[in-house]
């Protein structure tokens, strides 16, 4: 009896064991992710969202998600950051530029784990960066407004005047002046990438002062659901952004992180962790222009896709010559293109944005 | 296209009103508690609660009146609380106050956390007086707001007539003045009090109500953003005067839509410093009317701020 009794339990204790093994075998690598705000937003977060759905769906068990929400671009992002790493997430994404050092700064002292920082422009042995080239499709969802535009005035809400909201100005008049040499934009800043009631009140401003084409470079759809309510057209951002005003809504300009994510985490799964830098736009599918409105005419939506096609291919580069500034100056002539290099620093508004550059 | 100055005056103006209607009805409940002599620091809490009961009601699908009443039944039940402990549990009211400001930011982000961002189902639309509203600048500010909107008015009337013509108000005042007077005299102290706190909050509630149906159509964390402060310095600011406190909202909500006109008129100024506008014009007169000592004396409840020990 008790030498059975012992049996038992040494078998059990194998058997504990044994399976043990089986789990650290099929054990699934440990990924994270910090928002910014929430998938509520129907915006930003929204679309990192969605691609950390495409990466459950397709890596299934053998990645285990966590996700963080509303994780304030502060002190508080660094303490969250490294309570992730502690908690052995072998793979920390962080979806907002003001993570950067944050992100830098934990990673220093958790060398064997993975930061991957959207955004950004610092990066370091265990930082890499992704982004999307925004200006890309923000060209595109010009070239509709500049042909739609009743009162030739355009407007943008912005957040911040970093290079990256910048260039997106730049080229959204690009492509409105492309097909509407009269086209100006106007520039209302929030100081916020989401402050719907912020944001509300900028495009209410735009309106009044005659724009009836609003772009936005923050995070919320509070700018379309304003002009949908004031009769004007806008277009959504970051996320289709089509079903809150259908009437009102051009064409969204989206993120598509799901096949970065996905590839990155395969990669990190068969042992080959992904290093780098990536910067990506509709060549490589990482945003797009969709959702385009069914009023809009045949013949536009046929000159944008082929434009599309052109940026895709590389034969058409949004920043190449001849290039005009602001004041009239000529930036680039005929031929020439602005480096990624030179596109990740810009600092000028280009000829058709009214206002001064804030310092 | 060019828009005229005149042209584009309007709608600053338009968005002037907007702004200070939110600050005008804050303004008054809390001119109301104040002049029964309790300061009540929460406002700003009890108008997040609120905005965000009125934002959960037309989410669920319920009507918009219902929002209204839901949302001023939110700010009355906070300022119940508030009443309990000053009034009844003589705590200090400052403190009290800052507590049911952070209480009140708190409680409704957590609650709110699955209604941020999405647009409200239902909210409160313009409607403009037939003919007035056609007048020039005038008829589409002042005559073609929401129903809050017109509310705020004929509240802004009432609360006048109630403080300077009413036996009620007369007794509010005294209260204000010197309750243990108005104790001898025979009026119920403490019920006054109550009565003027749960005004106070039932008018912030409102305030919250408009943000969320009616001006920003949403909800996010502190939607209020800080507005309830500026209606608390606005009841100084007006020297605890209703017909004052309307200026001051209209001044203030100018000030605040000053800040994004600017930059759409291409008036160079840091983005930065127009969008902290509001809180430095509130610095500013505050400053500017503090050193004048005698007339905030003057004009200030004789007790205001001080707990009422009822002996009865």
């Amino acid at each position: 009896m008790k030498f059975s009794k012992f049996k038992t339990v040494m078998l059990g204790v194998a058997a504990a064991a044994l399976l043990g093994q089986a789990a650290v075998a099929a054990e699934p690598i440990k990924a994270a992710f910090v928002y910014f705000g929430t998938p509520g937003d129907g915006g930003w977060t929204f679309a990192h969202d969605l691609g950390v759905k495409q990466v459950k769906k397709e890596l299934g068990a053998s990645v285990q998600t966590t996700i963080v929400e509303d994780v304030p671009e502060s002190a508080d992002a660094e303490r969250v950051i490294r309570d992730l790493a502690a908690k052995g997430n072998q793979y920390i994404f962080t979806t907002s530029f003001g993570y950067m050092e944050q992100t830098l700064k934990v990673a220093k002292t958790f060398p064997k784990v993975e930061f991957y920082h959207n955004t950004g422009f610092k990066s370091a042995a265990n930082v890499h960066t992704y982004n999307s080239r925004m200006y890309e499709p923000a060209y595109l969802a010009g070239i509709i407004a500049g042909k739609m535009t009743k009162s030739n005035t355009l407007g943008y809400v912005a957040s911040f005047p970093i290079p990256e909201v910048l260039r997106n100005i730049n080229a959204y008049t690009m492509g409105a002046r492309s097909v509407n040499p009269e086209v100006k934009t106007k520039v209302v800043w929030v100081s916020s990438w989401y402050d719907p009631a912020k944001e509300r009140q900028a495009a209410e401003t735009l309106i009044g002062q005659g724009a009836d084409m609003l772009m936005q470079n923050t995070d919320s759809t509070a700018t379309l659901q304003t002009a949908a309510e004031k009769g004007v057209y806008a277009f959504g951002w970051n996320s289709d952004m089509s079903a809150v005003a259908p009437k009102a809504h051009l064409a969204s300009v989206t993120q598509v992180w799901g096949p970065y994510y996905v590839s990155t985490l395969k990669a990190a799964i068969d042992g080959k962790p992904f290093k780098d830098n990536v910067w990506g736009g509709l060549k490589e599918g990482m945003n797009g222009l969709v959702s385009l409105n069914n009023s809009l005419p045949a013949s536009l939506k046929k000159d944008v896709e082929a434009k599309k096609a052109e940026i895709a291919s590389g034969k058409f580069k949004v920043f190449s010559g001849p290039l005009k500034l602001q004041d009239g100056s000529l930036k680039l002539a005929a031929g020439q293109a602005l480096t990624d290099k030179d596109i990740d620093s810009i600092n000028f508004y280009v000829e058709g944005v009214e206002g001064q550059l804030p310092k | 296209m060019t828009v005229s100055l005149f042209d584009s005056m309007t709608p600053l103006l338009a968005s002037a009103i907007g702004a200070a209607i939110p600050l005008l009805l804050a303004a008054l409940g809390e001119l109301i508690a104040e002049r029964a002599g309790v300061l009540n620091l929460g406002l700003e809490g009890m108008m997040l609660m609120g905005a965000l009961i009125s934002f959960m009601t037309v989410t669920q699908g319920g009507p918009l009146w219902l929002a209204v009443v839901l949302g001023m039944a939110a700010g009355t039940l906070c300022a119940l609380l508030f009443g309990v402990v000053t009034l009844s549990f003589m705590a200090n009211q400052v403190t009290t106050g800052l507590s049911m400001t952070i209480l009140g930011a708190g409680m409704s982000a957590v609650l709110g956390k699955g209604y941020s961002g999405i647009a409200a189902a239902d909210s409160f639309n313009p409607m403009p007086i037939p003919l007035l509203c056609d007048l020039p600048i005038l008829g589409p500010s002042l005559f073609s707001l929401n129903f809050l909107g017109y509310l705020s008015i004929a509240l802004l009337i009432g609360v006048s007539w109630f403080l300077n013509q009413s036996n009620a108000g007369l007794s509010l005042k005294a209260v204000g003045e010197s309750p243990v007077v108005a104790h001898s005299l025979g009026l119920h102290v403490t019920r006054i009090r109550y009565l003027a706190v749960l005004f106070g909050g039932c008018m912030s509630g409102l305030a919250g109500s408009y943000y969320s149906v009616a001006q920003f159509k949403m909800w996010q964390d502190n939607l209020t953003s800080g507005n309830g402060w500026i209606a608390l310095a606005l009841v100084v600011f007006a020297t605890w005067r209703p017909s004052r406190a309307a200026l001051g909202a209209l001044l203030f909500g100018g000030v605040s839509a000053l800040g994004l006109y600017f930059q759409a008129i291409d008036v160079h100024v840091s983005t930065f410093a127009l969008a902290s506008l509001p809180y430095i014009a509130t610095v500013l007169v505050l400053v500017v009317l503090s050193s004048n000592q005698e007339n905030i004396k003057r004009h200030a409840p004789a007790w205001l701020g001080k707990t009422y020990y009822d002996e009865s």
